[in-house]
């Protein structure tokens, strides 16, 4: 084998996203990778690398996984990445490939998030023995989250689109809310959606606030579920059946970046520079731009993230994102579509499994395998996820025919 | 009524108590890049030579949220902001405003003040930190 300058998508699969109280994580990703191997027409014996993650587990999960479907001995990567896990398993894989280490790998993401509530937040509490005593990096007396601003998720992405109001001006609580109303508009045609009801502006900007200005339906759904994907090089592509080469995605940008220093990244997560650093390395990669997009699946963890990533994308001019959702554009029958899926508010985000699901979507559609909700003649599409801390995974994928 | 002053601890070792209190910040000698607590070397530059700047203590609200659901224990509503104190990007609960978007905004003027977070067995007193409107 040689190093690959092509690297296709062979088989993908998703499991509905929900509640699963009767599954394990082993399960859960298992059905994953059995999905994914019977969509590519290969076995485990064609596999190379196997590339897992899983973040609320009790670690080693693709040697777990193996044990269920089959061990050959292979190299297992575990990989974590917050958000962006999944699509760290997914370069991993991909890497290996691009390496010509070895010419077929196999990704996988699986979470177990249903009920877990908030997340980020917390500390420890002030020691038993009642003395203030200084600990931790910042010599701290007493848990600094809410009093020392919030460590809770809904908080770190609401003050991030409040930031790019500020900026830019334009948004507000109902602006937001109106994102998320398409999100879950998008969602009642998508049946593997942890939720698929269509929710009205009124009800949600009537739901529970958990942390202004983003109530409950404004923030990715908990849920349990997982990912997998089989990928493959160019050459070996070639060598077989015509069925799965008309199949096979084109992956024409594999992108993971982190967070270059920015002024005030150590006190808010900077979610902007990297996502844009990645969209551009993605796009001059794929050598398209997002003007040739036909789908979009982005990290709208809260309805705030995804007014940011219009931007960070390039889905819109700089300080456009606003006028972007306003035109419409981002609803399915819109110019470009974001998140037909229904996005992480209401498909559900369980999160080492979400990197790898939104590229399932993706080629659902450049499968022409979209059923209800195909973006039809769909040829191009871009899929992005965020962990904080931060890593950024961008994936841009063409249909064979394109 | 006891005759002696209790020690005061600030909750944080960036937040300098006294009579004019305020934070501090470690910033890097070779391109001035302000860090809140210890680094190997510059996360811009990678100098390793830092000196302890004072920070200024009032500035503009560039970003801010009010927490409504929070981890146990956490007394809700709060407000969460990004502060620009001249440049330096603080991190800060608004204090001494009601906890709803009709009275915070962006762009609001604040200013650093303290307040108590209570007295422990040896009689030390904590001291926060939060931000508080200021006429513009």
């Amino acid at each position: 084998m040689s190093a690959s300058d092509e690297i296709w998508i062979l088989g993908i699969h998703m499991t509905k996203f929900g509640k699963y109280p009767n599954h394990d994580v082993v399960d859960l990703g298992a059905e994953a990778i059995m999905g994914a191997l019977a969509d590519a027409q290969v076995t485990m014996a064609d596999i190379g690398i196997l590339a897992a993650g899983n973040l609320m587990g009790s670690g080693g999960i693709g040697q777990q996984l193996q044990k269920q479907v089959g061990q050959t001995g292979i190299p297992v990567f575990n990989v974590s990445n917050a958000c962006a896990t999944g699509a760290t398993a997914l370069r991993t894989a991909i890497m290996a490939v691009k390496a010509g280490e070895v010419d077929m790998g196999l990704a996988v993401g699986v979470e177990k998030l249903a009920g877990a509530g908030l997340l980020g937040g917390g500390g420890k509490s002030k020691s038993d023995d009642n003395v203030w005593s200084p600990s931790g990096r910042y010599g701290a007396v007493a848990p600094t989250d809410g009093r020392i601003g919030t460590d809770t998720m809904p908080g770190v992405f609401a003050q991030i689109g409040m930031e790019y109001g500020h900026k830019y001006g334009g948004t507000s609580f109902e602006l937001f809310a109106r994102i998320s109303e398409k999100n879950h508009s998008h969602s009642t045609l998508n049946p593997l959606a942890a939720y698929n009801k269509a929710m009205s502006l009124e009800q949600i900007m009537g739901d529970i606030m958990i942390a202004y200005p983003n109530t409950r339906p404004m923030c990715s759904a908990n849920c349990d579920g997982a990912a997998a994907a089989v990928v493959v090089s160019g050459a070996k592509l070639k060598t077989l059946s015509l069925e799965q080469q008309r199949r096979a995605i084109k992956v024409t940008a594999s992108v993971l970046t982190s967070d270059p220093w920015q002024e005030a990244c150590q006190i808010l997560p900077d979610v902007n520079t990297l996502t844009r650093n990645a969209a551009l390395q993605a796009y001059e990669l794929a050598g398209v731009g997002p003007e040739d997009l036909d789908l979009v699946e982005l990290h709208d963890c809260f309805a705030t993230a995804e007014l940011v990533h219009y931007d960070n994308l390039m889905l819109c001019e700089e300080g456009g994102a606003v006028d972007f959702f306003n035109s419409g554009a981002p609803w399915r029958d819109g110019r470009l579509p974001v998140n037909v899926s229904g996005g992480l508010q209401s498909k559900g985000h369980p999160i080492s499994a979400t990197g790898i699901a939104n590229i399932w979507e993706v080629c659902q559609h450049l499968r022409n395998e979209g059923g209800q909700r195909q973006i039809e003649g769909a040829k191009v599409g871009l899929a992005h996820v965020i962990g904080l801390g931060s890593a950024c995974g961008i994936h841009v994928l063409e249909s064979s025919a394109a | 009524m006891t005759d002696t002053v209790a020690s005061h601890v600030p909750l944080v070792e960036y937040l300098v108590l006294g009579d004019k209190p305020h934070l501090v910040a470690q910033e890097c000698t070779s391109c001035g890049a302000r860090f809140f607590d210890r680094r190997n070397a510059c996360a811009k530059c990678f100098a390793t030579d830092f000196r302890q700047v004072d920070i200024a203590t009032t500035g503009v609200v560039r970003t801010f949220t009010i927490v409504a659901y929070a981890a146990p224990g956490i007394p809700v509503p709060f407000v969460s902001a990004v502060i620009d104190c001249e440049g330096t990007s603080v991190r800060a609960n608004l204090i001494e405003v009601p906890a709803d978007p009709e009275h915070v905004s962006t762009g609001m003027n604040v200013e650093l003040a303290t307040y108590s977070l209570g007295v422990d067995d040896n009689g030390a007193e904590a001291i926060g930190f939060g931000f508080r409107p200021v006429a513009a």
